[in-house]
């Protein structure tokens, strides 16, 4: 029988890449480190890292339809303010809260799915324009940065257990239980297939609009976990288009790095989650080497163009020019 | 026994009528093929008995029931299952994943992979494609695999009645052989099978009775073998027909150097030591099965491959052509009509005259800004040149016919004055009428003192159109015909590598 | 004759759905300017003052910084691709502007063209990375637009920048000649014709279109694609850029992130102005709409004293309302 390690190996180049990029980082940043790593400077790393990684989940299933999710980080943000008001109190109120928030995250992600599916609008003006709507109602929750959070469901999933940080695992029981059902699925599955060609998916009786619908709220839904990790970590809740326009990019970047493709139909989230923190430890290498704050978004800048070019790279070696045309 | 029968159907899009009162009864057990030329609505006629598009009058029975299909999905439900020419296949899905798309075997509301690369290797054995990998990424597979990846995925849907829509157009000769005989035993295994195709030697071979379609209209039906081709191609055409292409004239001036000469070229592994040369006034064929090299041949001469090795010499000089730009700058003056127009020709959406000036734009402007007189005056010469039918030059060039556009394609490299011409398989899917007048072209072009090099897949232009053949065998020239020698038999031998004489090896280039 | 039947059906079919070419005109731009005038209509009936000339030409004024920007965007827009560097290649155009006046008479002279020229170096990176590199023009302009930021930030330390603008600057942005018309909008008429120009007669214009449509049949045209894909990217950089000078002579400094509220709005002037995301199809003059209808809506919000937030949602629903209007893709049964 023939070998099939080299097509598992074709089909998840990018996700391997992405890995490996981010043990090389990882590695000198813990070798640099002037505290050495303990577990605590671990999971402070851990948590930031966490944080992106999620959003750039979300981001991935809305990529791989071919498509782009411009208003994700401020479905954080609007998420981030609603939690600080109903993620309080006894067990039972929290629980509903955090519920409500991820229903919130949900609709918003339903919402720029419809107007894509329905409104047949290109992804990039709509969550333009409904990024401005998320934060305008996030806005309106929490006109001052404010609020509070149930602090020991906050403390158990920032911090360690076991030595262990608690939000990576917290990342794993994501992948695990939300992104691998997901792709396995015959609606996943058809989620690869629209972004890939969604000409062909019709004709092959893919069903296109509940594929597209799926990935638009499934991201929705992870922002608002992302959001729901914001409060956990700062314990309040703030209305920052600054922070919900960074982190929106710094998504795209994060799927980037992973191997995902900008054009739909290859890439995986896992791959993004390493993208994510490769990007995170990257940015704290800064602080290792002891280079002024001044000079970090610099650093971040420099550190993404480069990583852009070397995943272009290969494009260089193409034999035949028309290939590069799409 | 009847399968399905199409009655009076009728498909209106806007003003236009693609399907007028068509008919057709596909019986079980049997091959029946569709003729017509593009345009007569064979393709509509697909889409509406496969649940692509609905129509809008007319009745279909399945089994005699009247039904009527909501998408492709019903269409497959009730057993009707359809290759398409346009390939349906998830590029970045692999072939098990492709062949079970729309309905895998499942396990705890997962996809089963193991059960679905079993089924996949099932098809593919019953495509007689069992060296395709279940787990390669479609993408990766070449175009002649990956129509036996549509083949197999068809049949793992266990359809009653099976439509090929020019299914093996891409096809190398070794995978048509194959499909043939998997056809053949479809039919004894008692499906319907609906087969399109423009080869006429391909509806010989396989159908048992044909039906013809022209102007949207089901206008014949016969049992194969009982019309002559002549006879058919004027059903096809709805006039007179006497497949006569335009007389060749032998005035090449082989004193002077070559207008294009090509020494030792070479490319990764699709070209190996290439020569070949090329006088004014010559029209040059390339022949040979699918896939040996050809287009790549074509496309490394007007700059598109990188990496190119060996020498090409246009008019004696040594030339290093970095891109199309270079190439169809007046010092070389080549011009490539490419193979796919709507997606390497035209730009569909711009109007007929901008597609038909953009090659010629630095002629036409001065300092950059164009000369909107000399620009449309230039336009009309051609449209009229050409005769493109089209309602003014404004229109976007994807109103035009597929015939029409193609002269599109040709007449804006015409209005380069090219000295050089090279073709990509220019007649594919082009209506016989329109096949001719470009034929014409091609003789007064090299009348007019142009080298023409051109790629055919149809044997009988390649015997009709030129003054030598030269056919490529694994990315070389492995044999040259010259003149009378352009046969038939000559060139399905020579592409399969079965001498008449094997030790001719060489083009005269091998003397230069 | 044969017969070369014109309008296969398909083709025919297809032709319908496909919008009308940019020679005719196109009802995007119409919907753009009557959406202008419902605009107007409804303002008036918050108050008399939003249908008087001075208002209208103050709003014009404001009007013709980003109109400088949005025809940059436009430009990458047909071809399309798409800016996302313009925040901070805005902030250069200002900083640099206001940097140059500190080196003297000769650098006070130098501010504007130094100040454009950083921003066609800036697109000439966006374009050799998206020409050459074959990187998705998304990510290669999102990190030029990080390192632009990283670069001005170490320039000004992280405080705001104190230089002030140059009299030159000052008077482009806030001066008035000829019979009261603000000179800022003088500025954006002259871009805007160069820019009719450059699109419709020009050689280069055709092929931007011709890009935005097929790459791939235009390079096998022989066009040469990679340059004008970089020059259009260089020519966008320099609008943004001068978009921040203009905006620095306005305040009479230059200050951080002054870029950030115009990427949005600049892409929305251009889509509401009717040209197709996915590039190949535009006319200038709807973009000309799109800006003035993006300026209003922004003005009227902040007049009527709606909240923060009220703006923010207003804003985003009224750009998806005019979408949904005009901007629809097609079916695929279709």
């Amino acid at each position: 029988m023939k070998s099939d390690w080299p097509y598992h190996l074709r089909e998840h180049r990018g996700t391997l890449l992405a890995f490996l990029g981010f043990v090389v980082m990882f590695a000198i940043y813990a070798a640099n480190h002037p505290a050495g790593l303990n577990a605590n400077v671990a999971t402070t790393a851990a948590n930031k890292g966490t944080l992106l990684a999620i959003l750039a989940m979300a981001q991935t299933l809305v990529v791989l339809t071919s498509g782009i999710d411009l208003s994700v980080g401020m479905v954080m943000v609007l998420a981030n303010c609603l939690a600080s008001t109903i993620v309080v109190g006894t067990p039972m109120m929290t629980a509903l809260g955090v519920l409500g928030v991820l229903a919130t995250g949900a609709a918003c992600g339903a919402v720029n799915g419809l107007i894509v599916i329905v409104g047949r609008l290109q992804p990039i003006v709509t969550t333009i324009a409904t990024g401005s709507v998320f934060y305008g109602i996030a806005l309106a929750l929490r006109r001052v940065p404010g609020g509070d959070v149930n602090a020991s469901l906050a403390d158990l999933l920032t911090g360690q257990w076991a030595g262990v940080p608690a939000s990576l695992l917290f990342l794993l029981a994501l992948v695990l239980l939300v992104w691998t059902p997901l792709r396995r699925c015959a609606l996943g599955r058809a989620v690869y297939s629209v972004g890939s060609s969604e000409v062909a998916a019709y004709m092959s009786g893919v069903p296109v609009q509940r594929a597209k619908f799926l990935a638009y709220t499934m991201s929705g839904l992870l922002a608002a976990v992302a959001g729901l990790f914001v409060t956990f970590i700062t314990y309040s809740g703030e209305a920052s288009a600054a922070n919900g326009s960074t982190y929106t990019l710094f998504s795209i970047a994060a799927v980037v790095l992973g191997g995902v493709s900008l054009f739909g139909g290859s890439g995986s989230a896992i791959g993004a989650i390493f993208g994510a923190l490769m990007f995170r430890t990257i940015g704290d290498l800064l602080f290792v080497f002891n280079l002024e704050p001044l000079w970090q978004p610099l650093f971040q800048g420099v550190v993404l163009a480069v990583a852009v070019c070397l995943g272009s790279a290969r494009l260089l070696r193409v034999k035949n020019r028309l290939d590069v045309y799409g | 026994m009847s399968v399905l029968k199409v009655q009076g159907v009728c498909k209106r899009y806007g003003g236009v009528h693609a399907l007028r009162d068509a008919n057709l009864n596909v019986e079980a057990g049997r091959i029946h093929a569709v003729l017509g030329e593009n345009g007569a609505g064979k393709s509509t006629l697909i889409k509406i008995m496969a649940g692509v598009v609905a129509p809008d009058e007319g009745t279909i029975l399945l089994d005699a029931e009247p039904v009527s299909f909501a998408s492709p999905a019903a269409a497959n439900a009730a057993g009707i299952v359809c290759v398409f020419q346009e390939l349906s296949l998830i590029p970045d899905l692999c072939v098990a994943d492709n062949i079970a798309i729309s309905n895998p075997p499942r396990r705890f509301g997962l996809i089963d992979r193991r059960a679905q690369r079993h089924m996949a290797e099932q098809a593919l054995a019953r495509a007689g494609a069992q060296d395709i990998h279940p787990l390669a990424l479609v993408k990766d597979l070449p175009l002649s695999r990956r129509q036996m990846v549509e083949i197999a995925k068809a049949l793992a849907r266990n359809p009653r009645l099976l439509i090929l829509d020019e299914a093996t157009s891409a096809l190398t000769a070794a995978d048509v052989t194959k499909v043939y005989a998997v056809l053949k035993r479809l039919r004894a295994e008692g499906l319907a099978l609906v087969y399109i195709s423009h080869r006429m030697h391909e509806i010989v071979e396989l159908a048992d009775e044909c039906t013809v379609f022209c102007n949207g209209r089901s206008v014949a039906h016969y049992a194969a073998g009982t019309k002559t081709d002549n006879e058919v191609v004027e059903l096809m055409i709805g006039r007179k027909y006497d497949g006569v292409f335009p007389p060749r004239t032998t005035l090449v001036d082989r004193r002077t150097s070559p207008r294009l000469e090509v020494r030792h070229l070479g490319w990764t592994d699709r070209l190996v030591d290439i020569s070949l040369q090329l006088h004014a006034g010559e029209v040059v064929g390339l022949g040979g099965l699918d896939g040996q090299g050809q287009r790549e041949l074509l496309l490394a001469l007007f700059g598109v491959l990188r990496g190119t090795t060996g020498q090409v010499l246009v008019d004696g000089r040594p030339v290093t052509i970095t891109g199309p730009h270079q190439a169809k700058d007046s010092t070389i003056g080549m011009a490539l009509i490419p193979e796919d127009r709507k997606t390497e020709g035209l730009m569909l959406p711009m109007s007929v005259r901008d597609n038909l000036s953009f090659a010629a734009l630095e002629g036409l402007s001065r300092w950059g800004v164009i000369d909107t007189a000399a620009e449309n005056e230039a336009t009309r010469r051609i449209m009229q040149l050409l005769s493109v039918r089209s309602d003014g030059i404004d229109v976007p060039a994807g109103s035009l016919s597929g015939g029409n556009q193609q002269k599109l394609v040709i007449g804006k490299w015409l209005m380069v004055a090219p000295r050089i011409v090279l073709l990509n398989d220019p007649t594919r899917g082009i209506d016989v009428g329109t096949k001719h007048e470009v034929y014409e072209l091609l003789r007064r072009l090299a009348a007019e003192g142009a080298a023409i090099l051109f790629y055919s897949t149809d044997y009988d232009e390649l015997i009709g159109c030129c003054d030598r053949v030269l056919v490529m065998v694994d990315g070389t020239v492995k044999r040259e015909l010259v003149g009378t020698e352009i046969t038939e038999r000559a060139l399905v031998s020579s592409a399969l590598s079965l001498g008449i004489d094997t030790h001719r090896v060489a083009p005269e280039a091998a003397r230069g | 004759m044969p017969s070369g039947r014109p309008g296969g059906t398909e083709m025919r079919m297809r032709s319908a759905a496909i919008a009308t070419t940019w020679r005719r005109v196109d009802p995007a731009v119409l919907a753009a300017f009557g959406c202008i005038v419902l605009l107007l209509l409804l303002g008036s009936l918050y108050s008399r003052s939003f249908l008087s000339p001075e208002y209208l030409l103050q709003q014009l004024k404001v009007a013709s910084f980003l109109g400088v920007i949005a025809s940059g965007t436009m430009l990458v827009i047909l071809l399309g691709h798409i800016d996302l560097s313009v925040p901070w290649v805005v902030a250069v155009g200002g900083m640099m502007a206001t940097a140059c006046t500190g080196w003297g008479p000769l650098g006070v002279a130098m501010a504007i063209p130094v100040g454009i020229g950083c921003g066609v170096l800036l697109g000439l990176v966006n374009g050799c990375a998206v020409a050459l590199l074959r990187i998705p023009s998304m990510i290669a302009t999102l990190a030029v637009n990080a390192v632009a930021q990283g670069l001005m930030v170490v320039h000004t330390g992280g405080f705001s920048p104190q230089d002030a603008s140059s009299p030159a600057m000052r008077f482009i942005a806030t001066g008035h000649s000829l019979f009261g018309v603000p000179n800022a909008l003088i500025v954006w008429i002259v871009v805007g014709a160069a820019t009719i120009f450059l699109l419709t007669r020009t050689r280069f214009g055709r092929t931007v279109y011709a890009i935005g449509n097929r790459e791939r049949a235009a390079y096998l045209s022989g066009a040469r694609t990679h340059l004008v894909l970089i020059v259009a990217f260089a020519i966008a950089g320099g609008l943004s850029a001068f978009g921040g000078v203009l905006l620095a002579g306005y305040a009479s400094k230059a200050a951080q992130a002054m870029g950030d509220p115009y990427l949005l709005p600049a892409i929305a002037s251009v889509v509401l102005g009717g040209t197709s995301i996915l590039g190949g199809r535009g006319n200038y003059l709807g973009t000309v709409a799109g800006v003035i209808l993006v300026t209003l809506l922004q003005s009227i919000l902040s007049v009527m004293q709606i909240e923060e937030y009220g703006r923010h949602v207003i804003y985003g629903v009224v750009i998806l309302a005019m979408l949904l209007v005009y901007g629809r893709g097609r079916r695929h049964s279709e």
